[in-house]
């Protein structure tokens, strides 16, 4: 440095401006050996656990304060907004199955196609790795598929949630009610159909995003963007999100479903 | 399972052959995982068994998310300070469910004795 009393920064000579900031201090180190834009992904994600976190914290609070089904005393299991529905008892339609019972059978079908979705994505990361453009065309459609698959499965799961059971329920004042609105329902407490819109529905609009996310980069695949650029980090990016919506399904699955 | 990320010596423009047969794998253990939970759900009804097959879906669904974080998402793979970056905060997590649910529990039991008692 000069001993000089003006403030007039000193140019730096020519060679060391053009040079990589590899210097310690230059921002030339890397802690986690993650690119920037993966580990601001990885961040994003852990905030977005935080939001499903606290919704399934929310439902387990208020499915404790609620009744508990008692066979013993109520004999066999009906639906009353005295207690919590039992999740087989209310989720247990097919499509083109009418009136049959298969407690969670299209769950268990919705739960396959997301985690099917989530192999063909890290096939997809996969082929990316090896420059294959076509796989990862192949295997981004693929995964584009089954995110499509479950969406449909679960406006099915809502309509007929929304809709209701063949059997309606008497609710206290003699009335028959079919199916679910944020006021009321006929399987349990109001808030167990709040509880149902709100966390599937969340669960479902990140979904709807990745479905986005996946076509913007079976497009940017097919023009060559990340050929161009020389990796496919971005598809690597992507799957991250895609892979924490699976594992938030996993969560949502067994909280809201099975326990 | 750690040799995925192997790279093989490739002429310019060859595309190197898939390695996908750990991805297959942690696949077959999460739908394996999957199917003991249904067989617990429909297996295991009895109301006083409850809390031990919840306990039995939690753990369940932990060794899941283990696979899906830690093979797919490629964080078993990472460094160690990124791992703790992400895994520690989730612990709070685990406080919160414990501290509501508990709570829930208690303001459920004042709402029903509230005009008794």
């Amino acid at each position: 440095m000069a001993h000089s009393t003006t403030l007039q920064p000193t140019a730096a000579p020519a060679a060391y401006a053009d040079a990589p900031r590899t210097g310690t201090w230059d921002g030339g180190n890397e802690p986690f050996k993650a690119s920037y834009g993966k580990l601001m992904m990885w961040f994003f994600l852990l905030s977005d656990a935080f939001t499903f976190g606290a919704f399934l914290t929310a439902y387990g609070l208020i499915r404790h304060k609620h009744g508990v089904f008692d066979p013993t005393t109520q004999g066999t299991f009906h639906f009353s907004s005295a207690w919590w529905p039992t999740p087989e008892k209310v989720f247990n339609a097919f499509p083109g199955l009418h009136g049959v019972d298969l407690p969670l059978a299209f769950v268990a079908l919705m739960t396959m196609i997301l985690i099917f979705s989530s192999v063909t994505m890290v096939l997809a990361v996969e082929a990316g790795h090896r420059m294959d453009k076509a796989d990862v065309q192949k295997w981004l459609l693929w995964t584009i598929l089954f995110g499509t698959m479950f969406l449909s499965s679960q406006a099915w799961e809502w309509s007929h949630f929304i809709g209701g059971h063949v059997e309606p329920t008497i609710m206290a004042d003699g009335t028959p009610f079919f199916g679910a609105n944020l006021a009321m329902n006929q399987y349990g407490p109001p808030l167990f159909g709040d509880l149902f819109f709100f966390i599937t529905g969340f669960h479902g609009t990140h979904v709807f995003s990745g479905v986005c996310l996946l076509v913007w980069c079976f497009i940017a695949t097919t023009n060559g963007t990340f050929e161009k650029r020389g990796h496919y980090e971005m598809i690597e990016k992507i799957g991250l999100y895609w892979h924490f919506v699976d594992l938030v399904w996993v969560f949502v699955f067994t909280f809201f479903y099975l326990v | 399972m750690s040799n995925h990320a192997e790279e093989l010596a490739l002429h310019p423009g060859e595309i190197a052959k898939p390695n996908t047969r750990w991805i297959w794998r942690v696949f077959v253990i999460l739908v394996v995982i999957t199917a003991i939970e249904f067989a617990f759900a429909f297996g295991m009804t009895s109301p006083g068994l409850r809390t031990l097959r919840n306990s039995i879906f939690i753990v369940l669904t932990i060794l899941k998310a283990f696979f899906i974080v830690g093979e797919f998402m490629h964080l078993k793979h990472e460094t160690k300070s990124l791992i703790w970056t992400i895994l520690v905060p989730t612990a709070l997590l685990v406080w919160l469910v414990v501290a509501l649910v508990t709570e829930g529990s208690y303001v459920g039991e004042v709402l029903s004795h509230m005009f008794s008692s």
